[in-house]
């Protein structure tokens, strides 16, 4: 048997390039073509996501009503927060992870190259279903990304049921896009490469997959109750048939939470494989660094009520949660000592991925840090629903996972294109983008701790200033990310000859194969030494 | 790790192209109803854009499993892609475990907090705030507003049908491992016969379960309105039963996969992964019957 495989892949694998035509991109069961697939539709959900952002901005610009109704504010508010999470952040890092995990194993494709094509063209279908609420009657869902009952179920438009729908078909997205990550790694790996001489990306992805195959049923679980609610009579989440919306919370934050390290451990990966690279030094405490992504997404099950100090958690459940939130400062400080010790008297130079992913270990901090502000119990209940809130969590995504996925695309642009991208416009989008989002999110820390409440559509006059300059930051952040579309498709039609390594400090096995990187790679596994 | 084998890959394929539509015409059609019978609305487009898309479904994935079934059977998979294969089904059900564990969580969250705190238990009771003279007890089959959900007769005990529903349930699991034993020794018929009678035996369980459904709805007042604890027990023994009835589609097609004489005693990861499966409803069971029902 082993025979007849060996002649029919050979030439299946070496023979073949990419189909023609648009079918190539439909029927497609190449990793590479899926990957790109998931990078560019995530990057038309950004630029989406981030136009209503930009809606946001612009009627909290100055104080009163100038642009938009309160109502649709609120679906601003809300299809903002869903397309970046779930359409923008999430696929982009399952994009990476397709593109790059089987190149880093030594692997000829994804585990389960069909399923991988279909868990890809899912996210179209669900984020076709979820924009189109925008145009029903009543509007799209007004009740902010959290989708907190009763808000959802008894307040929330009709077209509640086609978000729940469209949160469905993410799921199982996700979770197949997970099987076929974990499945990759167990299964493919090179000869020799075994799992403690991974590359970090490749581990935090396997540490990622797992928590999404753990929470996204639980998501599941919690849209489908809220379905019924709506439209079955049930009172899961009502309190007059002895049920109670603070179980939706329960039930929402223990997706939420391991949620918020699925959309950052992939991050880590990538800055812990670009650091090294431009420090020209290994990566220092590469053993600490599995360690600690286990440690965050073991913990990450145990912290959910962090999010819900003030819905009236009996006092117990009050210190247990915040004590073991503070816990998780431990092993992200174990990640930034690393990093930091990594730079520590390395022969430095500051590319653009290396300039993406230095302000990633500096504002990642900034937004940690204000977590653990907001993890302190009694203090949260005055930054609870603030502003300050905003600024925590916008700190840990755009310079943690955004910032992390430039880097990324800096990083392999060379790679995946064969051409060298602009280092002159690239710099420029980092220091836009820098300056842009710090002029954007910073001053949401002031106006949240003098009690700005996020999801307003108006405010009072004393927040004024700080709000424009927030806005102003926010278009400039915006407008720069035309220009990164610039720069990719700038280097994909052309540019300086990228070598196979661009990158002298660069490590791995993706840097073995030729740029552009053939269609099929790896047919034969390489033997790691 | 296998260094002299190349890992299939497999060609360009339509299928999840197929799927993808087929997915977005379902659920996209069932919201349309949903939302379209919520406001008295006309539901016949809804419906047939429903059943376009669950036909496109069925479609997508016979072909689908009709592709793999010939590729196994023209030696393309090595033992390594047998490991994907189980990787995948393993992972699968760790999510559908996940997907249980959440409903219990609530159970166990409406049962120990939820309802104690309306009647008034803890620093947190809220009993007198919002509807004085609630008594909280479990099951609970007195509404804080009785205005708002119908109140249950009573409930189910444990040692009646859902007895017999587990033994059926225990015993379909014990002849699966008879007909798994009996396959892997290459004895085809014992092999056919022990699935066949798991199947029957699933199929029984099916019967009963409705037939619990009806004497909830008919006799006792029990329904999905009837406030947490009708919902509850409709919500987990609802998704178990869809579980058991998709594991009988499963186990059937096994059987028909048998009867035209595929599987071999070594190789059969299809019917493993169906074993699996069904162990796995068989195992929610078990706990479905002790905390829904028992305790």
């Amino acid at each position: 048997m082993s025979a007849v495989t060996d002649t029919h892949a050979a030439d299946h694998h070496d023979a073949h390039g990419p189909a023609k035509g648009f079918t190539r991109w439909l029927f497609t069961t190449n990793h590479k073509d899926i990957g790109a697939m998931y990078l560019i539709f995530s990057f038309a959900m950004f630029l989406l996501g981030g136009a209503m952002a930009m809606v946001i901005r612009a009627e909290l610009f100055q104080p009163g009503m100038q642009m938009v109704e309160p109502a649709f504010f609120n679906q601003m508010t809300t299809m903002h927060g869903l397309i970046m999470v779930f359409g923008a952040v999430m696929p982009a890092f399952v994009g990476l992870a397709n593109y790059m995990i089987p190149l880093m194993i030594g692997a000829p494709d994804m585990a389960l190259p069909r399923m991988n094509n279909w868990s890809f063209w899912l996210l179209p279908a669900a984020f076709l279903l979820l924009v189109s609420t925008l145009f029903m009657e009543g509007g799209a869902p007004n009740f902010g990304w959290t989708f907190y009952a009763p808000l959802s179920t008894e307040y929330g438009p009709p077209s509640t049921t086609y978000f729940i729908f469209a949160v469905h078909i993410m799921g199982i997205s996700s979770i197949m896009g997970a099987i076929n990550v974990i499945a990759t790694i167990i299964n493919l790996r090179a000869p020799g490469m075994t799992l403690m001489k991974m590359p970090l990306f490749v581990w935090t992805w396997l540490i990622t997959a797992f928590l999404l195959i753990a929470v996204m049923p639980v998501l599941a679980g919690v849209v489908t109750m809220m379905l019924m609610d709506i439209h079955f009579g049930t009172s899961f989440f009502n309190a007059a048939g002895g049920g109670d919306p603070v179980l939706f919370q329960h039930l929402f934050w223990f997706f939420g939470h391991p949620e918020v390290y699925i959309m950052i451990l992939p991050a880590f990966g990538i800055v812990s494989a670009i650091i090294p690279a431009f420090s020209r030094k290994r990566l220092f405490g590469y053993t600490s660094m599995v360690y600690a992504t286990g440690a965050i997404a073991v913990l990450s099950f145990f912290v959910w009520a962090h999010h819900m100090f003030v819905v009236g958690l009996p006092l117990q459940a009050e210190l247990f949660f915040m004590y073991a939130t503070m816990i998780i400062a431990v092993p992200t400080g174990v990640k930034i000592f690393n990093w930091i010790s990594t730079m520590f008297r390395g022969s430095l130079s500051f590319e653009t991925p290396m300039l993406f992913a230095v302000a990633f270990v500096i504002l990642f901090t900034v937004g940690g840090l204000s977590g653990v502000m907001l993890a302190i119990a009694p203090a949260d209940f005055q930054y609870h629903d603030t502003y300050f809130v905003v600024a925590h969590f916008h700190y840990v995504l755009v310079p943690g996972a955004i910032f992390g996925i430039f880097a990324a695309v800096y990083y392999w642009l060379p790679k995946w294109t064969g051409h060298m991208y602009n280092e002159m416009l690239g710099k420029t989008h980092f220091w836009m983008s820098f300056i842009g989002m710090n002029l954007a999110f910073f001053p949401m820390h002031f106006v949240g701790l003098a009690g700005m409440p996020r999801r307003y559509a108006d405010y009072p006059l004393q927040f004024a200033n700080f709000n424009m300059i927030s806005s102003i930051g926010a278009f400039m952040f915006g407008v720069t990310q035309l220009l990164l579309l610039y720069i990719v498709i700038k280097t994909i039609r052309g540019g300086k000859k990228a070598p196979a390594k661009p990158w002298d400090g660069a490590e791995g096995l993706e840097w073995d194969l030729p740029s552009p990187l053939p269609y099929h790679t790896f047919a034969k596994p390489p033997t790691v030494q | 790790m296998s260094t002299d084998q190349s890992y299939y890959v497999p060609d360009q394929s339509k299928w999840p192209i197929v799927g993808s539509v087929g997915m977005f015409l379902m659920l996209g059609g069932l919201a349309a109803v949903m939302v379209n019978s919520a406001e008295s609305d006309p539901t016949t487009t809804a419906w047939v854009v429903f059943t376009l898309g669950t036909l496109t479904m069925i479609y997508m994935i016979t072909g689908w499993l009709r592709d793999v079934i010939n590729e196994s059977h023209a030696g393309l998979y090595d033992a390594q892609m047998d490991r994907s294969f189980r990787q995948g089904m393993g992972w699968f059900i760790f999510s559908e475990v996940a997907f249980f564990m959440a409903l219990f969580g609530a159970l166990f969250y409406v049962r120990f907090f939820a309802v104690p705190w309306l009647g008034g238990e803890g620093a947190k009771g809220s009993a007198n705030m919002l509807w004085e003279g609630f008594e909280a007890q479990w099951p609970l089959i007195n509404m804080p507003d009785p205005s708002q959900f119908r109140t249950p007769e009573y409930v189910f005990g444990p040692w009646g049908l859902a007895l017999v529903n587990t033994a059926l349930l225990v015993t379909s699991s014990i002849t699966l491992t008879f007909s798994h034993h009996a396959l892997k020794k290459d004895h085809r018929k014992p092999a056919i016969l022990w699935l066949a009678a798991t199947i029957a035996l699933a199929v029984i369980f099916l019967g009963c379960q409705a037939y619990e459904y009806y004497e909830a709805y008919a006799h006792l007042n029990l329904t999905l309105e009837s406030g947490i604890f009708g919902s509850m027990f409709f919500l987990m023994t609802g998704f178990h039963g869809i579980h058991v009835i998709l594991g009988t589609i499963i186990l059937a097609v096994l059987l028909g996969r048998l009867l035209k004489g595929h599987f071999t005693g070594e190789k059969h990861f299809g019917y493993e992964a169906g074993a699996w499966y069904w162990h796995f409803v068989d195992v929610v069971w078990i706990a479905l019957f002790v905390v829904v029902y028992v305790l």
